[in-house]
């Protein structure tokens, strides 16, 4: 079947099959940030954003990304430059396989909420698993973002 | 001791692969590499004990786009072990490619490489297998010389005197001493005897086992895998195909997470024997299921501590047993097992008189275990850790006295760890600072928060090594390039942890330039130096000498080349940094300049290789505390607060050995509270997908506070040692000691879950 | 994996309706359930486009489309002022705001899974659904329907009669699912307790022993505590045994009560 979407705002028309996942999708269309990280919906590496709504791309078929609007990290590298600058003075990238799903998910939720308290970013980015960090530098990669911000 | 200041040994400098993850720029094995590649999947056994009586892929085979489906009749049948270790291998020679005997469920079957994923998949479900099933041992209590052999094979091997035997289920076995500890328990008024078990946790780093394979145009096989041990990788893919080691190329790009996992060789053995048969590229992705139920998790291990005092709290003798549980194959049975009392014994090397430490490792019909960080000292430590809190609980004392009273201080032997010495040792100044960072003498005493909740402490000390002393290879070469910049290769594998940049930062120090002019370049069994790889916490102290070592050396080089510009000799030179200068002043030549001159007519190579051993393998020390708040009407379990207080000595990337510690606490508190393996009755898995097998999210690991108090290691490279495994091991017997104290039940079997909370109080009334 | 055949958006109830009917054909909700599924599917049915993503309020009620998401839920103003929070924590604990996203209302009510949170709440909210073909009917009547009935939910309608709601779950970990639910209700003179993740669907306890007269009170809201937990069925999974749970049910509803009382 065919569809029609925004990807990264651009339009793109493609040829699917009926159960193709968006994440194979997108991958196939060398939005290669986007990981896999389970079969079960669990742990937010596969995160995009759906017309502007983070969703997990390894639930969403393909065919109902048509007619809609979807953003990778390869479409918000400023958007995301602004704030992982902070992560990285952390360390709190580690290995890197969950970070854009995280980045992404950061995104929504600071769109969503400028100057969300601790509890608050925990609370949204509690669907994007990672093993490596402890979550901790990821939280203080964060709030030294939004001081920066808000002091600048 | 005299430490020179340093300039960016001891910088929290940002990781030099750091802004490229953060963005999602493309950079592991399945972005970098092509996706018109054969597909490859492994059918697995539904049963934990089976013989193949009959396998038909006729059908199979039909569906178009399947280009090879392989069984036990088509591999090469010399048995061979997955684990990455040193030659000869401690571990058993117990595997082949594909056998006709399955041993547990999960078990590779048979082999599907086709076009696409759908093709792959359909000819997969058209495989028929006629099995003999057979009854399988699961318990481990069970298998040592009992009735069903998970081994009986006659070309079964065992390469290193380890007290292997598998016509006993036996991988590995050994008792070793000092003094007569059952004399010196006999005479002590307070003796703990304890049993503990911990399960078979999973690394679940976040990229599972993958591996891309292809022929290149020298006729040989290209591999690139995420794997912390290329060299390794090459050996196995050798034994196991039985082809020739020079026809193996490994390289591995950016790895997602390892913790252990990558240092068995889980996936490649699948698509590089499909590659060889065929001789086109193929690629095999692991499924979150298949890292789950067929890879390379911890070994489960039952400890039996038995722990001697005086009514003063003099710890004067240890007596460990461990029973560790392998699985169906042998990898990292013998090694794993022995940090369960090497490096939990020697916590107490302050007063004690007499140890002895013995074990058993046993094959199963379970999951075959391998490398986990910590690698059975965590086992080990949960154990012997939570006899000394018991111990304290007994003579009504508090646990960090006790501990202060007992632990091992710098300058002390260390009988139960090979007699090596605490050369550098900050235990004491972390159990000091822990203690006031944390507020142990406010948060030890129970407190009740009302409505069914209470508040309570728990603490833990841990050790490690750095390297495998005498077997760990680490080296470098490192070259100087145009302009003056530095190309520094290396085989150690980063794989999230940051080495690439810690060398760099080491190297840099030693070039007396930033880590921007240092680039790294790894890890490459054809391009890289060689190096045991990445695990034993060995990279930042067995590979950071290697390169201070082979810096020395080019400097030495650079001067040489320099003096012949300057028509000096290069004893009348010094190495400055960003140029060569004539000692008495009188000419110097740029950096850039003798890199120039390198280039042109120059016979003096300008590129140095070292390599470096340890004969000993100094431990990290650490304390960790903890605070939770315990329901106990729910029986859930809170932790509020984590301080852990780390020696590793000197902290090369304070930024990096931070983020190491607070992963690692994060992963020891998902052992302790979260991470159970459940098996039935017919050997099946329970938790074999992430909504299942339970991980800590970040609203599970309460608030984390981590600090350094660094001791300086003078064999380690600007006094470091290591960082990446001990910070696992504390967490557990911590919030063991906390629970115990809200509840007034021990729990020594992990992971502590609220019903076992909450049962365990109903049944002691 | 599933596979699925042939995907189509219809463009009408009818249309959903009349494809339903036919053997492996399915209803797409979040498709978060679906999609670890192994079968194969012939058409997936989408109903996204037919406006049910929209929560209506009315004098009396507000109806939630089947297309509305857990996350709409959980951020809705007047639900959540309805429910005094329990709507909100009755989900937030489902995995993460991604997969609440795409988690649907009448996903969760309609697969009438055991683990429900949702389902849970709106049982003690004395919620109707709306079907396709049967039309409208208490909640707690369809949860009991067979299920090879196929028919297609349209909306789950809350009415608006004020009362008191309070929501617990308790959970080994904080984004599993849970080992019990718990939703107590209070309107005029009727109390009513959903029980759900026993680890079998949700049910409904009323005090028919009138435990709850008097008042809560500490005593008896232990009472009713017990009386539910000796009502109900439990069984043990994964996640914790019958005994386990019918220890915390008492727990559960005890405090559960207690907070309404003070909420």
């Amino acid at each position: 079947m065919e569809i029609k979407l925004m990807l990264n705002g651009r339009e793109v028309t493609a040829s699917i099959q009926a159960d193709t996942l968006l994440i194979d999708f997108l991958r196939a269309r060398g939005c290669l940030s986007v990981k896999r990280g389970c079969e079960t919906s669990n742990c937010g590496l596969c995160t995009v954003l759906l017309d502007g709504t983070p969703v997990l791309s390894c639930s969403v078929l393909a065919a109902r990304a048509d007619g809609h609007s979807i953003q990778t990290l390869e479409g918000l590298q400023e958007e995301a430059a602004e704030f992982v600058t902070f992560i990285a003075d952390q360390g709190a990238e580690q290995c890197g396989f969950c970070n854009p799903g995280f980045v992404m998910n950061t995104i929504a939720l600071l769109r969503e909420n400028p100057n969300p308290t601790d509890d608050e970013i925990r609370a949204y980015l509690a669907g994007n698993l990672c093993r490596c960090s402890g979550y901790e530098g990821q939280l203080r990669g964060i709030r030294a973002y939004l001081n920066q911000r808000n002091q600048g | 001791m005299e430490h020179k200041t340093l300039k960016t040994v001891g910088q929290p400098v940002r990781k030099k692969d750091a802004m490229a993850l953060l963005l999602g720029k493309p950079a592991y094995v399945d972005d970098v590499t092509p996706r018109d590649c054969l597909v490859v999947k492994v059918l697995r056994s539904p049963h934990a004990h089976a013989l193949i009586e009959e396998i038909r892929t006729d059908v199979a085979c039909k569906v178009p786009g399947i280009v090879g489906i392989y069984t036990y009749k088509d591999v090469p049948q010399k048995r061979f072990t997955m684990a990455g270790q040193t030659y000869p291998e401690p571990s058993p020679y117990d595997r082949l490619i594909l056998d006709q005997r399955v041993r547990f469920v999960g078990d590779a079957v048979a082999i599907v490489a086709g076009e696409d994923e759908q093709a792959v998949n359909r000819a997969m479900k058209l495989i028929k297998v006629k099995y003999q099933v057979l009854q399988p041992v699961l318990d481990p209590h069970e298998a040592l010389d009992g009735p069903i052999l998970v081994h009986p094979e006659d070309n079964w091997r065992s390469l290193c005197p380890v007290g292997a035997d598998n016509r006993r289920n036996l991988c590995a076995s050994d008792t070793c001493s000092d003094g007569d500890v059952d004399q010196v328990l006999a005479q002590c008024p307070y003796v703990v005897d304890r049993v503990y078990h911990t399960k078979a946790c999973n690394q679940a780093m976040m990229e599972t086992f993958r591996t891309y394979t292809e022929m290149d145009p020298y006729g040989r096989l290209h591999v690139i895998s995420s794997t912390q041990i290329v060299f390794h990788v090459r050996r196995i893919l050798a034994n196991a195909l039985d082809i020739p080691k020079s026809k193996i190329h490994v390289e591995k790009p950016r790895i997602g997470g390892g913790f252990g996992a990558k240092q068995t060789a889980v996936a490649e053995v699948y698509p590089a024997f499909v590659t060889w048969k065929t001789g086109r590229a193929a690629k095999m992705i692991y499924t979150r299921e298949e890292s789950q139920i067929a890879a390379s998790p911890r070994h489960e291990m039952e400890v039996h501590v038995r722990l001697g005092a005086t009514q003063e709290g003099v710890i004067r003798a240890i007596d460990v047993y461990t029973l560790s549980n392998t699985g169906a194959y042998g990898e990292h049975g013998p090694t794993t097992v022995g940090l369960s009392g090497h490096k939990s014994i020697p916590l107490y090397t302050g007063n004690l008189e007499a140890f002895r430490f013995a074990y058993d490792v046993v094959y199963t019909n379970r999951q075959s275990a391998g490398a986990y960080r910590g690698y059975g000292a965590t086992q080990g430590i949960f154990a012997v850790e939570s006899a000394v809190n018991e111990l304290a609980d007994r003579l009504g004392m508090d646990p960090v006295a006790l501990r202060e009273k007992n632990m091992v201080r710098e300058g002390q032997i260390m009988p139960a760890y090979y007699n090596e010495p605490a050369s550098a040792c900050a235990l004491d100044r972390c159990m000091e600072r822990c203690k006031e960072l944390f507020g142990w003498e406010e948060k030890f005493p129970v407190r009740d928060m009302g409505n069914g909740k209470v508040r309570a402490a728990g603490v833990a000390m841990a050790m490690q090594g750095s390297g495998i002393s005498g077997v760990d290879v680490g080296s470098a070469t490192i070259k100087l390039s145009d302009e003056g910049f530095y190309n520094l290769s290396i085989g150690a594998a980063d794989m999230g942890t940051g080495c690439d940049t810690i060398l760099a930062q080491m190297a840099a120090e030693c070039l007396d330039c930033s880590v921007d002019n240092i680039a790294v370049f790894g890890a490459d069994s054809d391009a890289s130096p060689y190096d045991s790889g990445s695990y034993a916490s060995s990279t930042t102290y067995v590979t950071g000498k290697a390169v201070e070592k082979a810096c020395q050396q080019l400097k030495e080089q650079i001067c040489t080349v320099a003096a012949g510009m300057l028509n000096c000799s290069s004893d009348e030179v010094e190495f400055a940094g960003d140029r060569v200068r004539k000692l008495d002043g009188t000419g110097e030549v740029t950096l850039s300049q003798v890199a120039t001159q390198s280039m042109c007519g120059n016979p003096t190579a300008v590129q140095a290789t070292c390599s470096h051993t340890s004969p000993t393998s100094p431990p990290p020390f650490m304390v960790g505390m903890v605070e939770v708040e315990v329901d106990k009407e729910t029986g859930s379990v809170e932790v509020l607060d984590y301080v852990a207080v780390v020696d590793c000595g000197t902290p090369v990337n304070p930024n990096l050995a931070r983020v190491q510690t607070e992963g690692g606490l994060v992963q020891g508190i998902g052992m302790a509270l979260f991470e159970g393996v459940t098996y039935d009755e017919k050997g099946r898995m329970a938790e074999n997908s992430f909504l299942q097998y339970k991980i800590p999210t970040r609203l599970d690991m309460g608030r984390l506070r981590v600090e350094f108090a660094p001791s300086y290691e003078q064999s380690g490279p600007f006094g470091a040692k290591s960082i990446g495994e001990i910070v696992i091991n504390t967490p557990s017997p911590a919030i063991a000691q906390a629970v115990f104290r809200a509840t007034g039940v021990w729990h020594r079997e992990l992971p502590i879950t609220p019903e076992k909370v909450l049962m365990g109080m109903k049944s002691r009334g | 994996m599933l596979t699925i055949k042939q995907y189509v958006k219809v463009q009408s109830l009818e249309e959903a309706y009349e494809l339903y009917q036919k053997k492996n054909n399915v209803v797409l909700g979040g498709m978060l359930w679906l999609k670890m599924g192994r079968g194969s599917v012939n058409t997936a049915i989408d109903l996204s486009g037919l406006g049910l993503d929209r929560i209506e309020e009315t004098e009396e009620e507000y109806r939630l489309g089947a297309m509305v998401s857990l996350r709409a839920l959980e951020t809705h103003p007047g639900l959540n002022e309805l429910t005094q929070g329990a709507a909100a924590e009755s989900v937030r604990h489902i995995v993460g705001v991604q997969f609440r996203n795409l988690a649907t209302v009448g996903g969760s009510v309609y697969g009438r899974f055991g683990f429900s949170d949702v389902l849970t709440l709106l049982l003690a909210l004395d919620a109707r659904v709306v079907l396709y073909h049967a039309g409208e009917m208490p909640l707690a009547e369809f949860a009991a329907l067979p299920r090879q009935q196929k028919d297609i939910l349209t909306h789950v309608i809350l009415p608006k009669a004020p009362r008191r709601v309070v929501y617990l779950s308790q959970r080994n970990i904080s984004t599993d699912f849970p080992v019990l639910t718990c939703a107590l209700s209070h309107q005029g003179k009727k109390y009513t307790c959903a029980i759900g993740a026993r680890p079998m669907a949700a049910q409904v306890y009323g005090d028919e022993k009138g435990i709850l007269t008097g008042g809560v009170t500490g005593e008896s809201a232990r009472a009713f505590a017990a009386d539910v937990a000796g009502r109900a069925r439990f069984s043990s999974n994964l996640r914790g045994s019958a005994d386990y749970r019918r220890e915390i049910c008492q727990v559960l509803i005890r405090r559960g009560l207690l907070a309404m009382e003070e909420g």
